[in-house]
Protein backbone atom coordinates (compact mmCIF):
# COMPACT_ATOMS: atom_id res chain seq x y z
CA UNK A 1 0.00 0.00 0.00
CA UNK A 2 1.46 3.28 -1.05
CA UNK A 3 2.10 5.84 2.39
CA UNK A 4 0.54 8.88 0.92
CA UNK A 5 -2.20 9.56 -1.48
CA UNK A 6 -3.22 12.59 -3.81
CA UNK A 7 -6.79 14.41 -4.04
CA UNK A 8 -8.21 17.82 -5.36
CA UNK A 9 -10.26 19.87 -3.00
CA UNK A 10 -11.22 22.68 -4.66
CA UNK A 11 -9.01 22.47 -7.36
CA UNK A 12 -6.54 22.51 -5.18
CA UNK A 13 -4.06 18.82 -5.08
CA UNK A 14 -3.79 17.98 -1.58
CA UNK A 15 -1.05 14.98 -0.58
CA UNK A 16 -2.46 12.84 2.67
CA UNK A 17 -0.83 9.42 4.43
CA UNK A 18 -2.92 6.95 3.14
CA UNK A 19 -6.07 6.30 5.67
CA UNK A 20 -6.28 10.23 5.76
CA UNK A 21 -9.97 10.72 5.68
CA UNK A 22 -11.55 13.88 3.51
CA UNK A 23 -12.38 16.18 6.40
CA UNK A 24 -8.92 16.25 7.45
CA UNK A 25 -7.63 16.78 4.10
CA UNK A 26 -9.67 19.47 3.62
CA UNK A 27 -8.81 21.43 6.80
CA UNK A 28 -4.96 20.73 6.01
CA UNK A 29 -5.71 22.94 3.14
CA UNK A 30 -6.80 25.87 5.78
CA UNK A 31 -10.39 25.48 4.38
CA UNK A 32 -12.87 25.60 7.03
CA UNK A 33 -16.36 25.95 5.52
CA UNK A 34 -17.27 22.54 4.57
CA UNK A 35 -20.38 23.97 3.61
CA UNK A 36 -23.57 26.64 4.21
CA UNK A 37 -26.02 25.96 6.73
CA UNK A 38 -29.79 26.37 5.31
CA UNK A 39 -29.53 30.66 6.28
CA UNK A 40 -25.99 30.85 4.77
CA UNK A 41 -23.67 29.98 8.27
CA UNK A 42 -20.91 28.68 7.19
CA UNK A 43 -20.26 25.28 8.97
CA UNK A 44 -17.92 22.43 9.54
CA UNK A 45 -17.15 19.13 11.52
CA UNK A 46 -18.10 18.70 14.83
CA UNK A 47 -18.27 15.27 15.81
CA UNK A 48 -15.32 13.85 13.80
CA UNK A 49 -17.26 10.37 13.91
CA UNK A 50 -20.11 11.09 11.31
CA UNK A 51 -23.30 11.51 13.51
CA UNK A 52 -23.51 15.66 12.94
CA UNK A 53 -23.54 15.84 9.11
CA UNK A 54 -22.01 19.58 9.49
CA UNK A 55 -18.94 17.60 6.99
CA UNK A 56 -21.10 17.00 4.43
CA UNK A 57 -19.01 17.93 0.90
CA UNK A 58 -19.15 16.61 -3.09
CA UNK A 59 -17.31 13.70 -3.73
CA UNK A 60 -16.72 12.75 -7.35
CA UNK A 61 -19.99 14.80 -8.06
CA UNK A 62 -21.84 12.78 -5.44
CA UNK A 63 -23.18 15.55 -2.53
CA UNK A 64 -23.71 15.38 0.46
CA UNK A 65 -20.97 12.93 1.40
CA UNK A 66 -19.59 13.05 4.84
CA UNK A 67 -16.07 13.69 4.51
CA UNK A 68 -15.26 12.20 8.20
CA UNK A 69 -16.64 9.18 7.44
CA UNK A 70 -14.41 8.88 3.70
CA UNK A 71 -10.91 7.75 3.49
CA UNK A 72 -8.98 9.37 0.92
CA UNK A 73 -8.34 8.02 -2.25
CA UNK A 74 -5.91 9.02 -5.27
CA UNK A 75 -7.33 11.17 -8.02
CA UNK A 76 -10.38 12.23 -5.93
CA UNK A 77 -12.02 15.22 -6.38
CA UNK A 78 -13.98 17.44 -3.47
CA UNK A 79 -15.80 20.50 -3.70
CA UNK A 80 -16.43 22.22 -0.30
CA UNK A 81 -20.07 24.53 -0.47
CA UNK A 82 -18.23 27.21 1.29
CA UNK B 1 -32.03 -10.57 -8.25
CA UNK B 2 -31.45 -10.46 -4.50
CA UNK B 3 -29.44 -8.21 -2.50
CA UNK B 4 -25.94 -8.87 -1.19
CA UNK B 5 -26.59 -10.83 1.83
CA UNK B 6 -24.65 -11.99 5.22
CA UNK B 7 -26.08 -15.15 7.06
CA UNK B 8 -24.98 -15.75 10.65
CA UNK B 9 -25.82 -16.58 14.14
CA UNK B 10 -24.68 -13.60 15.65
CA UNK B 11 -24.63 -9.89 14.19
CA UNK B 12 -23.34 -7.26 16.16
CA UNK B 13 -23.55 -3.64 15.63
CA UNK B 14 -20.66 -1.29 16.13
CA UNK B 15 -17.19 -2.50 16.50
CA UNK B 16 -15.57 -0.77 19.31
CA UNK B 17 -14.42 -2.43 22.53
CA UNK B 18 -18.39 -3.62 23.45
CA UNK B 19 -18.80 -5.37 19.77
CA UNK B 20 -15.97 -6.51 19.85
CA UNK B 21 -15.73 -7.94 23.32
CA UNK B 22 -18.65 -9.54 22.32
CA UNK B 23 -17.90 -10.71 18.71
CA UNK B 24 -14.53 -12.16 20.31
CA UNK B 25 -16.60 -14.47 23.02
CA UNK B 26 -19.65 -15.47 20.76
CA UNK B 27 -16.87 -16.87 18.36
CA UNK B 28 -14.79 -18.20 20.14
CA UNK B 29 -17.60 -20.48 21.20
CA UNK B 30 -18.04 -21.88 17.83
CA UNK B 31 -20.61 -19.23 16.59
CA UNK B 32 -20.90 -17.79 12.98
CA UNK B 33 -20.39 -13.81 13.77
CA UNK B 34 -20.49 -11.16 11.53
CA UNK B 35 -19.63 -7.07 12.99
CA UNK B 36 -21.40 -4.12 10.64
CA UNK B 37 -19.69 -0.59 11.75
CA UNK B 38 -20.49 2.28 10.12
CA UNK B 39 -16.87 3.85 10.21
CA UNK B 40 -13.58 2.74 7.42
CA UNK B 41 -11.76 0.03 10.42
CA UNK B 42 -12.98 -1.34 13.41
CA UNK B 43 -12.01 0.26 16.78
CA UNK B 44 -15.11 2.52 17.40
CA UNK B 45 -14.44 5.64 18.41
CA UNK B 46 -11.94 4.67 21.71
CA UNK B 47 -9.45 2.61 19.62
CA UNK B 48 -9.94 4.53 16.34
CA UNK B 49 -6.86 3.37 13.86
CA UNK B 50 -5.81 1.08 16.35
CA UNK B 51 -6.20 -2.21 14.33
CA UNK B 52 -2.79 -1.09 12.81
CA UNK B 53 -0.96 1.35 15.29
CA UNK B 54 -2.18 -0.07 18.43
CA UNK B 55 -2.11 2.58 20.58
CA UNK B 56 -2.47 0.82 23.50
CA UNK B 57 -1.63 -2.68 25.00
CA UNK B 58 -5.32 -3.79 25.77
CA UNK B 59 -6.09 -2.52 22.14
CA UNK B 60 -3.56 -4.94 21.26
CA UNK B 61 -4.31 -7.68 23.14
CA UNK B 62 -7.81 -7.54 21.91
CA UNK B 63 -7.24 -6.64 18.12
CA UNK B 64 -4.98 -10.22 18.50
CA UNK B 65 -8.21 -12.36 19.95
CA UNK B 66 -10.28 -10.81 17.33
CA UNK B 67 -8.11 -11.92 14.66
CA UNK B 68 -7.04 -15.63 16.41
CA UNK B 69 -11.00 -16.16 15.53
CA UNK B 70 -13.15 -16.49 12.62
CA UNK B 71 -15.38 -13.07 12.32
CA UNK B 72 -16.76 -11.59 9.71
CA UNK B 73 -15.86 -7.85 9.17
CA UNK B 74 -18.21 -5.75 7.51
CA UNK B 75 -16.99 -1.75 7.72
CA UNK B 76 -18.30 0.88 6.51
CA UNK B 77 -21.61 0.09 6.63
CA UNK B 78 -24.61 1.99 8.14
CA UNK B 79 -27.94 0.27 9.66
CA UNK B 80 -30.74 1.93 8.49
CA UNK B 81 -34.20 -0.60 8.75
CA UNK B 82 -35.01 -3.70 9.83
CA UNK B 83 -37.33 -4.84 7.13
CA UNK B 84 -38.58 -8.29 9.03
CA UNK B 85 -37.38 -9.86 12.02
CA UNK B 86 -34.06 -11.12 12.16
CA UNK B 87 -32.66 -8.97 9.62
CA UNK B 88 -31.41 -6.07 9.26
CA UNK B 89 -30.76 -3.69 6.08
CA UNK B 90 -27.27 -1.60 6.02
CA UNK B 91 -26.42 0.93 2.94
CA UNK B 92 -22.55 0.55 2.27
CA UNK B 93 -20.97 2.46 -0.76
CA UNK B 94 -21.85 -0.12 -3.25
CA UNK B 95 -25.53 -0.17 -1.95
CA UNK B 96 -27.85 -2.22 0.43
CA UNK B 97 -27.01 -5.60 1.91
CA UNK B 98 -29.18 -7.88 4.05
CA UNK B 99 -27.81 -8.69 7.55
CA UNK B 100 -29.67 -12.37 8.47
CA UNK B 101 -28.90 -13.40 12.23
CA UNK B 102 -30.54 -15.43 14.78
CA UNK B 103 -29.57 -13.52 17.71
CA UNK B 104 -28.07 -9.23 17.69
CA UNK B 105 -25.67 -7.85 20.04
CA UNK B 106 -25.70 -3.76 19.99
CA UNK B 107 -22.59 -2.35 20.80
CA UNK B 108 -23.59 1.10 18.98
CA UNK B 109 -21.79 3.38 21.93
CA UNK B 110 -22.18 6.67 22.63
CA UNK B 111 -21.55 10.49 21.13
CA UNK B 112 -20.58 13.70 22.83
CA UNK B 113 -22.91 15.99 24.54
CA UNK B 114 -22.85 19.24 22.67
CA UNK B 115 -24.17 22.69 23.99
CA UNK B 116 -25.36 25.33 22.30
CA UNK B 117 -23.64 28.58 23.05
CA UNK B 118 -23.08 31.84 21.31
CA UNK B 119 -20.56 31.30 18.36
CA UNK B 120 -20.79 27.21 18.66
CA UNK B 121 -22.19 26.88 15.41
CA UNK B 122 -18.89 28.70 13.83
CA UNK B 123 -16.24 26.31 12.01
CA UNK B 124 -13.23 24.86 14.38
CA UNK B 125 -15.46 24.67 17.33
CA UNK B 126 -15.25 20.93 17.53
CA UNK B 127 -16.00 18.08 19.92
CA UNK B 128 -13.68 17.10 22.31
CA UNK B 129 -13.14 13.94 20.59
CA UNK B 130 -14.53 15.51 17.72
CA UNK B 131 -10.72 17.35 17.09
CA UNK B 132 -9.25 14.16 18.50
CA UNK B 133 -10.75 11.99 15.45
CA UNK B 134 -9.86 14.17 13.11
CA UNK B 135 -6.39 14.45 14.23
CA UNK B 136 -6.22 10.62 14.36
CA UNK B 137 -7.23 11.06 10.67
CA UNK B 138 -4.74 13.35 9.60
CA UNK B 139 -5.52 16.50 10.17
CA UNK B 140 -2.19 18.12 11.21
CA UNK B 141 -2.42 19.81 14.74
CA UNK B 142 1.40 20.45 15.20
CA UNK B 143 1.37 24.23 16.39
CA UNK B 144 -2.11 24.90 16.26
CA UNK B 145 -3.64 26.87 19.51
CA UNK B 146 -6.23 24.28 21.20
CA UNK B 147 -8.83 25.38 24.08
CA UNK B 148 -10.10 21.84 25.27
CA UNK B 149 -13.12 22.42 27.15
CA UNK B 150 -16.72 21.23 28.33
CA UNK B 151 -16.74 17.98 30.64
CA UNK B 152 -15.64 14.64 31.33
CA UNK B 153 -12.51 12.35 31.53
CA UNK B 154 -12.42 12.67 27.84
CA UNK B 155 -11.08 16.34 27.79
CA UNK B 156 -7.93 15.01 29.65
CA UNK B 157 -7.32 12.14 27.64
CA UNK B 158 -8.23 14.27 24.18
CA UNK B 159 -5.46 17.24 25.59
CA UNK B 160 -2.81 14.77 26.22
CA UNK B 161 -3.08 13.29 22.67
CA UNK B 162 -3.33 16.86 20.93
CA UNK B 163 -0.57 18.24 22.91
CA UNK B 164 1.98 14.86 22.04
CA UNK B 165 0.86 15.73 18.27
CA UNK B 166 1.81 19.06 18.88
CA UNK B 167 -0.55 20.81 19.36
CA UNK B 168 -0.20 23.93 22.09
CA UNK B 169 -3.33 23.32 24.02
CA UNK B 170 -3.45 26.31 25.96
CA UNK B 171 -6.19 25.39 28.71
CA UNK B 172 -8.65 22.40 30.26
CA UNK B 173 -11.95 24.10 30.74
CA UNK B 174 -14.07 21.31 32.95
CA UNK B 175 -16.98 22.57 34.29
CA UNK B 176 -17.28 20.68 37.47
CA UNK B 177 -16.22 22.00 40.43
CA UNK B 178 -12.84 21.45 42.52
CA UNK B 179 -15.15 19.81 45.24
CA UNK B 180 -16.51 16.97 43.06
CA UNK B 181 -13.39 16.43 41.28
CA UNK B 182 -11.84 15.85 44.59
CA UNK B 183 -14.42 13.55 45.61
CA UNK B 184 -13.82 11.51 42.49
CA UNK B 185 -10.15 11.12 43.12
CA UNK B 186 -11.05 10.15 46.36
CA UNK B 187 -13.38 7.14 44.96
CA UNK B 188 -11.33 6.57 42.36
CA UNK B 189 -8.28 5.61 45.13
CA UNK B 190 -11.34 3.42 47.58
CA UNK B 191 -12.22 1.80 44.07
CA UNK B 192 -8.24 0.79 43.48
CA UNK B 193 -8.68 2.06 40.12
CA UNK B 194 -6.78 4.71 39.10
CA UNK B 195 -8.02 5.64 35.83
CA UNK B 196 -6.04 6.77 32.71
CA UNK B 197 -7.55 10.12 33.01
CA UNK B 198 -6.67 10.68 36.81
CA UNK B 199 -3.39 9.81 36.25
CA UNK B 200 -3.04 11.79 32.88
CA UNK B 201 -4.32 14.84 35.37
CA UNK B 202 -1.22 14.36 37.79
CA UNK B 203 1.29 14.23 34.76
CA UNK B 204 -0.22 17.78 33.53
CA UNK B 205 -0.03 19.42 36.72
CA UNK B 206 3.76 17.98 37.64
CA UNK B 207 6.34 20.58 36.07
CA UNK B 208 8.91 18.40 34.28
CA UNK B 209 11.96 19.07 32.30
CA UNK B 210 9.75 17.95 29.12
CA UNK B 211 6.20 18.59 30.02
CA UNK B 212 5.27 22.47 30.49
CA UNK B 213 2.59 22.58 32.97
CA UNK B 214 -0.90 22.16 31.59
CA UNK B 215 -3.22 24.97 32.86
CA UNK B 216 -6.04 22.79 34.05
CA UNK B 217 -9.28 24.73 35.40
CA UNK B 218 -12.21 23.63 37.13
CA UNK B 219 -15.20 25.30 37.67
CA UNK B 220 -15.07 26.99 34.15
CA UNK B 221 -16.15 26.63 30.62
CA UNK B 222 -16.13 28.69 27.79
CA UNK B 223 -19.84 30.66 27.51
CA UNK B 224 -18.75 32.22 24.28
CA UNK B 225 -17.07 31.33 20.71
CA UNK B 226 -15.94 34.60 18.19
CA UNK B 227 -15.09 34.61 14.97
CA UNK B 228 -15.74 36.32 11.41
CA UNK B 229 -16.07 33.29 9.33
CA UNK B 230 -14.31 30.76 11.67
CA UNK B 231 -13.45 30.60 15.46
CA UNK B 232 -9.95 33.05 16.61
CA UNK B 233 -10.99 33.63 19.89
CA UNK B 234 -13.24 32.13 23.13
CA UNK B 235 -14.52 34.03 26.02
CA UNK B 236 -14.04 31.94 29.41
CA UNK B 237 -15.63 31.98 32.57
CA UNK B 238 -14.53 30.95 35.97
CA UNK B 239 -15.60 32.38 39.24
CA UNK B 240 -17.43 35.18 38.10
CA UNK B 241 -14.53 36.10 36.00
CA UNK B 242 -14.39 36.59 32.32
CA UNK B 243 -11.68 36.55 30.01
CA UNK B 244 -10.70 36.04 26.40
CA UNK B 245 -8.52 33.30 24.92
CA UNK B 246 -7.11 33.36 20.89
CA UNK B 247 -7.39 30.07 19.38
CA UNK B 248 -7.47 28.15 16.45
CA UNK B 249 -9.91 25.44 17.84
CA UNK B 250 -12.39 24.58 20.31
CA UNK B 251 -12.07 21.01 21.48
CA UNK B 252 -15.80 21.42 23.63
CA UNK B 253 -17.90 18.58 24.65
CA UNK B 254 -19.70 17.87 28.23
CA UNK B 255 -19.23 14.32 28.35
CA UNK B 256 -20.90 11.74 26.43
CA UNK B 257 -24.81 10.50 25.33
CA UNK B 258 -26.23 6.95 24.52
CA UNK B 259 -26.06 6.01 20.97
CA UNK B 260 -30.14 4.39 21.51
CA UNK B 261 -31.80 5.46 17.92
CA UNK B 262 -31.23 1.37 17.01
CA UNK B 263 -32.19 -0.08 19.79
CA UNK B 264 -35.14 1.88 19.92
CA UNK B 265 -36.18 1.33 16.70
CA UNK B 266 -35.85 -2.45 17.30
CA UNK B 267 -38.76 -2.05 19.80
CA UNK B 268 -36.43 -2.14 22.92
CA UNK B 269 -37.38 -0.16 26.39
CA UNK B 270 -35.59 2.64 27.19
CA UNK B 271 -34.78 4.25 30.39
CA UNK B 272 -33.13 7.07 31.59
CA UNK B 273 -31.81 7.54 27.97
CA UNK B 274 -29.98 4.01 28.56
CA UNK B 275 -30.74 0.60 26.95
CA UNK B 276 -32.02 -1.01 29.20
CA UNK B 277 -30.81 -4.84 30.06
CA UNK B 278 -30.81 -7.96 32.34
CA UNK B 279 -28.02 -9.53 34.03
CA UNK B 280 -27.27 -10.79 30.82
CA UNK B 281 -27.09 -7.97 29.15
CA UNK B 282 -30.16 -8.86 27.10
CA UNK B 283 -32.92 -6.09 26.61
CA UNK B 284 -36.47 -6.19 26.72
CA UNK B 285 -36.40 -8.01 23.54
CA UNK B 286 -35.81 -11.52 22.69
CA UNK B 287 -32.15 -12.80 21.40
CA UNK B 288 -31.64 -8.56 21.15
CA UNK B 289 -28.75 -7.80 23.48
CA UNK B 290 -26.68 -4.63 24.41
CA UNK B 291 -23.36 -4.06 26.03
CA UNK B 292 -21.18 -0.60 26.16
CA UNK B 293 -21.91 3.11 26.37
CA UNK B 294 -25.45 2.47 24.72
CA UNK B 295 -26.75 0.60 28.03
CA UNK B 296 -24.92 3.53 30.11
CA UNK B 297 -21.96 5.56 30.21
CA UNK B 298 -19.51 3.51 32.06
CA UNK B 299 -16.08 3.65 29.93
CA UNK B 300 -13.42 1.38 28.58
CA UNK B 301 -13.46 -1.55 31.27
CA UNK B 302 -17.58 -1.75 31.53
CA UNK B 303 -17.66 -1.48 27.91
CA UNK B 304 -15.72 -5.06 27.66
CA UNK B 305 -17.01 -6.77 30.18
CA UNK B 306 -20.00 -5.90 29.50
CA UNK B 307 -19.63 -7.18 25.81
CA UNK B 308 -18.51 -10.15 26.71
CA UNK B 309 -21.01 -10.89 28.85
CA UNK B 310 -23.37 -10.58 26.13
CA UNK B 311 -21.12 -12.94 23.64
CA UNK B 312 -21.18 -15.67 26.14
CA UNK B 313 -24.61 -15.20 26.38
CA UNK B 314 -25.44 -15.36 22.96
CA UNK B 315 -23.95 -18.95 22.85
CA UNK B 316 -26.01 -19.76 26.16
CA UNK B 317 -22.45 -19.98 27.91
CA UNK B 318 -24.72 -18.35 31.27
CA UNK B 319 -22.23 -20.11 33.51
CA UNK B 320 -19.18 -18.46 32.31
CA UNK B 321 -21.21 -15.24 32.32
CA UNK B 322 -22.01 -15.03 35.76
CA UNK B 323 -18.13 -15.51 36.28
CA UNK B 324 -17.82 -11.77 35.41
CA UNK B 325 -20.51 -10.12 37.04
CA UNK B 326 -18.41 -9.12 39.71
CA UNK B 327 -15.85 -7.23 37.52
CA UNK B 328 -19.29 -5.37 36.05
CA UNK B 329 -20.46 -4.42 39.29
CA UNK B 330 -16.94 -3.11 40.20
CA UNK B 331 -16.53 -1.35 36.71
CA UNK B 332 -20.27 0.04 37.34
CA UNK B 333 -19.83 1.66 40.67
CA UNK B 334 -16.91 3.29 39.35
CA UNK B 335 -19.27 5.18 36.37
CA UNK B 336 -21.99 5.64 39.20
CA UNK B 337 -19.39 7.58 40.51
CA UNK B 338 -18.04 9.23 37.23
CA UNK B 339 -21.53 10.32 36.36
CA UNK B 340 -22.17 12.10 39.43
CA UNK B 341 -18.91 13.49 39.07
CA UNK B 342 -19.18 15.28 35.87
CA UNK B 343 -23.20 16.17 36.05
CA UNK B 344 -23.54 19.66 34.50
CA UNK B 345 -24.75 22.43 36.20
CA UNK B 346 -27.27 24.58 35.83
CA UNK B 347 -25.29 27.90 34.61
CA UNK B 348 -24.92 26.15 31.39
CA UNK B 349 -28.68 26.25 30.65
CA UNK B 350 -27.97 30.05 30.11
CA UNK B 351 -25.26 30.31 28.35
CA UNK B 352 -27.66 30.56 24.56
CA UNK B 353 -28.48 33.42 23.91
CA UNK B 354 -32.22 34.38 22.01
CA UNK B 355 -30.73 34.33 18.72
CA UNK B 356 -28.32 30.97 19.17
CA UNK B 357 -28.90 28.35 16.92
CA UNK B 358 -29.88 25.20 18.97
CA UNK B 359 -30.85 22.84 15.93
CA UNK B 360 -27.69 23.38 13.48
CA UNK B 361 -29.36 21.03 10.56
CA UNK B 362 -32.36 23.22 10.58
CA UNK B 363 -31.09 26.84 12.00
CA UNK B 364 -33.24 26.82 15.03
CA UNK B 365 -32.54 29.44 17.82
CA UNK B 366 -33.21 29.16 21.14
CA UNK B 367 -35.99 31.44 21.41
CA UNK B 368 -37.81 29.66 18.63
CA UNK B 369 -37.85 26.87 21.14
CA UNK B 370 -38.50 28.49 24.20
CA UNK B 371 -41.88 29.19 23.28
CA UNK B 372 -42.70 25.40 23.47
CA UNK B 373 -43.44 23.14 25.70
CA UNK B 374 -42.68 20.02 24.12
CA UNK B 375 -39.94 18.49 21.57
CA UNK B 376 -42.97 17.53 19.54
CA UNK B 377 -44.71 20.98 18.96
CA UNK B 378 -40.96 22.12 18.37
CA UNK B 379 -39.98 19.61 15.89
CA UNK B 380 -43.94 20.18 14.46
CA UNK B 381 -43.26 23.69 14.52
CA UNK B 382 -40.11 24.48 13.75
CA UNK B 383 -38.30 21.55 12.44
CA UNK B 384 -36.29 21.02 15.26
CA UNK B 385 -34.09 17.24 15.10
CA UNK B 386 -35.59 16.81 11.85
CA UNK B 387 -32.91 18.15 9.60
CA UNK B 388 -30.12 14.60 8.78
CA UNK B 389 -28.55 14.29 11.97
CA UNK B 390 -32.09 13.67 13.25
CA UNK B 391 -31.78 14.92 16.52
CA UNK B 392 -28.56 13.48 17.57
CA UNK B 393 -26.84 16.54 17.88
CA UNK B 394 -29.15 18.92 19.37
CA UNK B 395 -31.73 16.02 20.98
CA UNK B 396 -29.16 15.78 24.04
CA UNK B 397 -29.03 19.53 24.11
CA UNK B 398 -32.72 20.13 24.57
CA UNK B 399 -33.10 17.36 26.61
CA UNK B 400 -30.75 19.66 29.04
CA UNK B 401 -32.07 22.77 28.28
CA UNK B 402 -35.50 22.11 28.41
CA UNK B 403 -36.28 18.58 29.87
CA UNK B 404 -37.70 17.49 26.49
CA UNK B 405 -37.10 13.80 26.30
CA UNK B 406 -36.85 12.56 22.63
CA UNK B 407 -39.74 10.91 20.67
CA UNK B 408 -40.23 7.68 18.90
CA UNK B 409 -37.73 6.71 16.20
CA UNK B 410 -39.00 6.24 12.56
CA UNK B 411 -36.96 4.33 9.90
CA UNK B 412 -34.88 5.04 8.60
CA UNK B 413 -32.36 5.92 11.52
CA UNK B 414 -29.61 7.58 9.74
CA UNK B 415 -30.05 9.24 6.02
CA UNK B 416 -29.53 6.92 3.10
CA UNK B 417 -29.70 7.42 -0.05
CA UNK B 418 -33.57 7.07 -1.94
CA UNK B 419 -32.46 4.18 -3.79
CA UNK B 420 -31.40 2.56 -0.55
CA UNK B 421 -34.80 2.93 0.28
CA UNK B 422 -36.26 2.13 -2.67
CA UNK B 423 -34.83 -1.33 -2.35
CA UNK B 424 -36.66 -1.72 1.24
CA UNK B 425 -39.03 -3.70 -0.29
CA UNK B 426 -38.98 -7.38 -0.73
CA UNK B 427 -38.45 -8.29 -4.52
Amino acid sequence: MPETVTLVVNGVSVEMPAGSMVSAAILKLGLTTFRQSVTGEPRGPICGMGICFECRVTIDDEPHCRSCQTVCRDGMDVRTDG
Amino acid sequence: MGKPHHVCDVLVVGAGPAGLAAAWRAAESGLRVSVVDDNPAAGGQIWRGAQVKPSSPEAQAWFERIRSVDIQMINGARVFQQPEAEMLLAETSEGVCELKYESLVLGTGARERFLPFPGWTLPNVMGAGGLQALVKTGLPIEGKRVVVAGSGPLLLAVAAYLRRRGADVLLIAEQASSLRLARFGVGLLKSEKLSQAWTLKKEFSRKGATTQRLRYLSGCWVAEAHGNERLERVTLVRGGKRWQIACDYLACGFHLVPNVELAELLGCEIDRGCVSVDEFQQTTMPHLFAAGEATGIGGLELSLVEGEIAGLATANKHDAARKLFAIRDKQRKFADLLNRTFALRDELKYLAAPKTIVCRCEDVTFERLRAHSSWRSAKLQSRCGMGPCQGRVCGAAVEFLFGWRAESVRPPVLPVRVESLLSDGRE
